[in-house]
């Protein structure tokens, strides 16, 4: 069976809520939705889950901590020792309070950038990457939902089509592939 | 949907539609360049040039170019990195402090402000990188394996810190902005008809869409990278100040150095913001979007932080005569009736008296006297390092070593320079980037836009 992908689009992010609410509640499943800017209230609608990216940014600074926590250990305590004023670094807890500002900044360093690359990745949204949203206008005003028949097997397309028309549309456009 | 009181003055003005403000932000950068603009980058390009020239003519001649003498080692060039560096204070603490507290009117002026970070950050860079002198070695304060020995950068200084902090900051404020402008990017992808320039804001938006996923992570990242970027703006100044404060001479042996640093920071950044937006807002025809009640937030800003550095004048100055430190009393006396008092009154005056006019409201909501008064802030800011910087070390503990300083062409030529490079990217940035953040503005305007308030409450 051929596929079949339904764009429709609002001219409001309220309305854009509702039909998507209207059509979840009929039982058919959201694909996709593009918009010019985040829609609040959007996400537990479409099913769209919690990122996890503050966690992993909490690692990747972890991992900063650490890195610097064995970088001061290793050039200052273990394979030069600095003696200032008659006194030997010799422990690193000893030295500790001044290395506290590097241990911060590379930890920030590397939760922030960490975050970002993933943030980037997962979004694959990365230098000559190919845009794919259906319309020019979503970066402007307008929102699309995008529903396909093949993640709605017990809908056929007149019934998808039916249960789009009830909402608050702007626009339907209808592709097979 | 969040409603605001009706008693709250709309921050977008007018009767406007998502697409207005695509609309206003975006035909800008369509259009022809302005003549005014190719005027006024036409001038910044010169003096930037000029300043290049200095830059030039130091590294092959080197650092004894400079007015510094025995006595005086560091003057003009760490004054201007610390000007510099306060001055890229703003944008960060705009996006990411204010994001923290909620305070939409930050949307309208975030996006220049992390420019202005960005680009001031980079111009306080030039000081102490050139003043290596041999700057192709700047590679040696980073921790790197090499064949000189078992050599490490010394981590108990206070200078590798600040190589820490400012490269920090620098790059993790250059991401936080980029990651800002990909949707906006998009925004101008979509709308542009020329090719060249489509392919061009194409490679730039990343091949965003705008799904609802991508915008969950978007504000989620934004979110974290606020929450980490907020301690890393006030780490930065602070780190700044412990340059002085780590040391044992008298005038910058001083424990309140960090906070009276970050608020000194912040106040010379938001006035630099308010220079640059209100003509930016002018030539632009920004009015909707950056209007008085902006200017009027920000000038609070300036009140609470140019009042913290006021009481942080009076209480090492307190504190100098009440420490019974001869040394450190003379330092005082010195700056406020020494050779270079000129310079202290100057600093007081333009930190510390001026900026308590805008407790008239009539006054802060004067966008020409804010115009005048962020300028004036900002010269005073200039003299605050000079004074710490130059007065507590031009008479040291032996009165036959106490010295001078007078600034050489080269000392004026960079410091002219950078303030050119500055506004030639500043320039560059408004004629070719999103120069408020559409997209961000675009989820407040139901709430705080001015037909849309007026709308709800009838």
């Amino acid at each position: 069976m051929a596929n079949k992908v339904f764009h429709a689009m609002y001219d409001d992010d309220q309305k854009l809520l509702d039909a998507a609410r209207a059509v979840t509640g009929s039982g058919l499943s959201v694909k996709e939705v593009f918009s010019p800017f985040p829609v609040h209230g959007l996400d537990p609608i479409i099913g769209v889950t919690r990122t996890r990216l503050a966690i992993a940014s909490f690692m990747y600074a972890t991992t900063g901590t650490l890195l610097s926590i064995f970088g001061t250990w290793y050039f200052m305590i273990h394979d030069w020792q600095m003696n200032i004023g008659g006194k030997p670094s010799d422990t690193w807890v000893e030295n500790f309070p001044a290395f506290v500002p590097v241990m911060f900044e590379f930890s920030v360093l590397c939760g922030a950038h960490g975050m970002a690359l993933t943030y980037l990745i997962r979004n694959k949204t990365l230098p000559g990457m190919p845009a794919s949203n259906p319309d020019p206008r979503t970066t402007d005003d307008k929102f699309v939902m995008e529903i396909t028949l093949e993640d709605n097997p017990g809908s056929s397309a007149a019934e998808i089509e039916s249960k789009l028309r009830a909402t608050d549309l702007y626009e339907l456009s209808i592709k097979e592939y | 949907m969040f409603k605001e009181s009706r008693l709250r003055t709309p921050l977008i003005l007018g009767n406007k539609t998502y697409h207005d403000i695509t609309h206003d932000i975006c035909s800008p950068i369509e259009g022809p360049a302005p003549r005014p603009w190719k005027i006024a980058t036409a001038i910044a390009a010169v003096i930037a040039l000029y300043g290049i020239a200095c830059i030039m003519y130091l590294v092959s001649t080197g650092t004894g170019v400079w007015g510094l003498n025995k006595t005086v080692g560091w003057a003009w060039d760490i004054t201007n990195f610390v000007w510099w560096v306060g001055i890229g204070h703003a944008g960060t603490l705009i996006s990411a402090v204010l994001l923290l507290f909620r305070q939409r009117w930050r949307m309208a002026i975030n996006r220049s402000a992390e420019a202005m970070t960005i680009f001031a950050v980079m111009m306080a860079a030039v000081f102490p990188v050139f003043h290596m002198g041999r700057v192709w070695n700047g590679y040696w304060t980073l921790p790197l394996p090499n064949t000189l020995g078992t050599l490490w950068p010394n981590f108990n200084s206070a200078l590798m810190w600040d190589v820490f902090a400012i490269s920090t900051y620098f790059s993790v404020s250059l991401v936080f902005w980029y990651l800002g402008l990909i949707p906006d990017f998009a925004t101008i992808r979509d709308r542009m008809v020329k090719k060249g320039w489509k392919r061009f804001y194409s490679i730039l938006s990343f091949g965003w869409s705008g799904r609802a996923k991508n915008w969950t992570r978007f504000e989620e990242v934004s979110l974290v990278l606020a929450g980490i970027a907020t301690p890393l703006v006030f780490s930065v100044h602070s780190i700044v100040s412990m340059d002085f404060a780590t040391s044992v001479i008298p005038g910058w042996h001083t424990t309140i150095f960090p906070p009276y640093f970050v608020s000194g920071a912040i106040f010379s950044g938001f006035a630099m913001v308010l220079t640059l937006l209100l003509i930016m807002r002018k030539t632009m025809r920004l009015e909707a979007y950056i209007h008085v009640k902006h200017v009027e937030y920000m000038n609070i800003v300036i009140i609470v932080t140019g009042s913290i550095v006021g009481v942080a004048y009076l209480t090492e100055l307190f504190i100098s005569w009440y420490s019974g430190v001869e040394y450190e009393s003379y330092a005082f006396i010195n700056r406020f009736s020494g050779p270079l008092s000129w310079s202290y009154w100057a600093m007081m005056t333009c930190n510390v008296i001026s900026p308590q006019l805008f407790w008239f409201k009539k006054l802060r909501t004067n966008l020409a006297f804010t115009f005048v008064m962020s300028i004036i802030v900002n010269i005073g800011m200039w003299f605050e390092r000079f004074v710490i910087i130059v007065t507590s070390i031009h008479r040291d503990y032996v009165p036959s070593s106490w010295g001078e300083f007078y600034p050489s062409s080269i000392d004026i030529g960079m410091f002219i320079g950078t303030i050119g490079i500055f506004f030639t990217l500043f320039l560059l940035f408004a004629r070719y980037f999103p120069v408020l953040a559409l997209n961000e503005l675009k989820t407040i305007l139901k709430v705080s836009g001015e037909a849309q308030k007026n709308e709800a409450s009838h």
